[in-house]
């Protein structure tokens, strides 16, 4: 659906996209993480031609962005809904008004606005407010009326620019379950621009860190948030850093692909290999619709090659910590 | 006396509306230029915007006064005569357009980027976003902009005595001021200060009106 392929970005002589390599399939919910100035809304902006590359090529459904001329620019714009961290509504029309502007703008008709805006308001659960205008509105109330305006055009593609930004926690899970709302019931890709980590948690299929206009890393966020690389470390603020574990023996850290195995894969690696380790930590993240989860035990220095031969057999994650 | 000031109202009220309608209706294809061609506009660019940068800047530079006398061979051309109400509109508009420009320039250029941004996104033109979203966002500043033009134009208009124009200014000068006539002088004023307060008022009315 989109195709990232090398691409290079300066303004003037600072380069703040370097070899950026992304694909992203159609259906699916891709984050893109990182921190404030790492260049996430400048990638995400040439996906829809607001911004220019300066090198490489993003193609989106086989269309080579830089290409198109302006009028084809437009026409393709119709395809890729955007939304914002501050909403940008316009504050001097109402609801309905703000909605109906794409389609107002590509020349449909007043019974094709009107019945095209219920259904949006409908959607976004704002039909009661669609003669307020945005300055009477709540922060999450003004988003739903952007998504609404984003979706008015039936895109294949919706960009969130820290979309959830600007909003309370509570406001966020809402905003995000009709994100994902609308992913699963109109097939609409998703690309989700932000620093949260519970965003991405919360409903990507798929993540890339980005820092210092680069990729750092990319995969499920289940794998790359539970067994997090040195540049995840970073980003997440190295709170592992701070954590005591044991000094004597070995501590390992183990990654279950779900809560529900963890039990199991503990009490039968106790069992079969008859050995003793106490557990001293662990933790359990939401990714999506699965539950995830890391423990970490500490054994003796005689039962190492065991476990880690045990552990390997049953293709679970581990890695030994510092002491 | 009465009908003196009468009149005065009368041809107050003409060379005032006049002017500001033409001023603004002129005043806004600059104003556009310079939103569209400034270096953070939808097609940035430098020549156009400095040149009518400059153009804007001289000719608000000159005091009224003198640019009515420079432009009388104009004034001739487009209203037919260089003396009368009719006469004063055409300066009393050519020092005008410049100010209104600038007002809706920087009403223009206020107008919030982000929600241009998204009108980009959902793939506006130009010209749309220009008209359907920056005029239109813009609006109540644009009009508390007029308000000031209109009441700057009734200050200059009182200069319009000089060309026979006459008006409430003019009959201050020639009935309060020369001929020590200290009523006439305190009528005319009172008047100007009425509907001066009374604009500002209907200014900020719409103002609050409109903004929300
Ligand atoms: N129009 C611009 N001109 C110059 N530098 C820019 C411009 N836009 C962004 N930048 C710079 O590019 C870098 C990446 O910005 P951005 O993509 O907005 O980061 P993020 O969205 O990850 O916070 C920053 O260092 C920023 O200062
Ligand atoms: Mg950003």
């Amino acid at each position: 659906m989109i195709e990232i392929t090398n691409v290079e970005k300066h303004f003037g002589d600072v380069q703040v996209l370097k070899d950026i390599n992304i694909h992203i399939n159609q259906g699916e919910i891709y984050g893109l993480i990182g921190h404030s100035g790492a260049g996430k809304s400048t990638l995400l902006r040439c996906i829809n031609g607001l911004e220019t590359y300066t090198g490489g090529s993003v193609k989106v459904k086989d269309r080579e962005v830089k290409e198109l001329n302006p009028r084809e620019l437009r026409e393709f714009r119709k395809d890729l809904g955007m939304i914002f961290q501050n909403f940008n509504l316009m504050s001097r029309k109402n609801v309905f008004d703000n909605i109906a502007l794409p389609l107002e703008v590509w020349g449909a008709d007043k019974t094709e606005i009107k019945e095209k805006v219920e259904k949006l308001l409908t959607l976004v659960g704002l039909s009661e407010k669609r003669n307020a205008k945005p300055s009477a509105l709540s922060g999450g109330q003004k988003q739903r009326v952007a998504i609404a305006r984003a979706l008015a055009l039936d895109p294949a593609i919706l960009l969130c620019d820290e979309a959830t930004s600007a909003l309370d926690p509570k406001t966020t899970k809402d905003i995000l379950s009709l994100l994902l709302k609308i992913n699963e019931q109109m097939g609409i890709t998703i690309v989700i621009v932000t620093h949260q980590m519970e965003v991405i948690k919360e409903v990507c299929q798929r993540v890339a860190l980005i820092d210092g206009g680069k990729i750092r890393a990319e995969g499920k966020p289940g794998d790359i948030f539970l067994s997090p690389d040195t540049h995840l470390k970073k980003f997440l603020g190295a709170d592992e850093e701070d954590e005591f574990y044991p000094e004597e023996g070995i501590n390992i850290r183990l990654y279950f692909p779900s809560a529900s195995s963890e039990n199991q894969v503990i009490t039968k690696m106790a069992k079969e290999l008859s050995i003793d380790f106490s557990i001293i930590g662990g933790k359990l993240e939401k990714f999506r619709h699965e539950i995830l989860g890391s423990l970490i035990i500490n054994i003796e220095e005689r039962d190492k090659e065991a476990v880690t031969a045990y552990l390997e057999k049953k293709a679970i994650l581990w890695e030994v910590l510092k002491n | 006396m009465a009908e003196i000031i009468l009149t005065a109202c009368k041809e107050t009220f003409i060379m005032v509306a006049a002017s500001t309608a033409l001023a603004v209706i002129l005043g806004f294809i600059p104003a556009i230029i310079l939103t569209v061609t400034a270096s953070d506009g939808l097609k940035p660019n430098k020549a156009v915007y400095t040149i009518l940068d400059l153009l804007v800047n001289i000719f608000r530079s000159f005091p009224f006064i003198i640019l009515m006398v420079i432009i009388i061979p104009f004034t001739r051309a487009i209203a037919g005569k260089s003396y009368g109400v009719g006469a004063a509109i055409v300066p009393l508009t050519v020092s005008a357009i410049p100010f209104v420009a600038r007002i809706i320039e920087s009403a223009l250029r206020e107008v919030d980027q982000g929600v241009i941004e998204a009108a980009k996104s959902f793939g506006a033109s130009n010209t749309q976003i220009i008209f359907k979203v920056m005029i239109k966002e813009a609006i109540p500043a644009i009009v508390s902009g007029i308000t000031l033009t209109v009441i700057s134009i009734i200050g200059y208009s009182a200069m319009g005595g000089a060309i026979g124009a006459g008006g409430l200014g003019d009959v201050a000068i020639r009935y309060g001021y020369q001929r020590y006539e200290t009523d006439m002088m305190i009528a005319t004023c009172v008047i100007l200060i009425i509907f001066v307060q009374g604009l500002q008022a209907l200014g900020n009315y719409l103002y609050s009106k409109l903004s929300n």
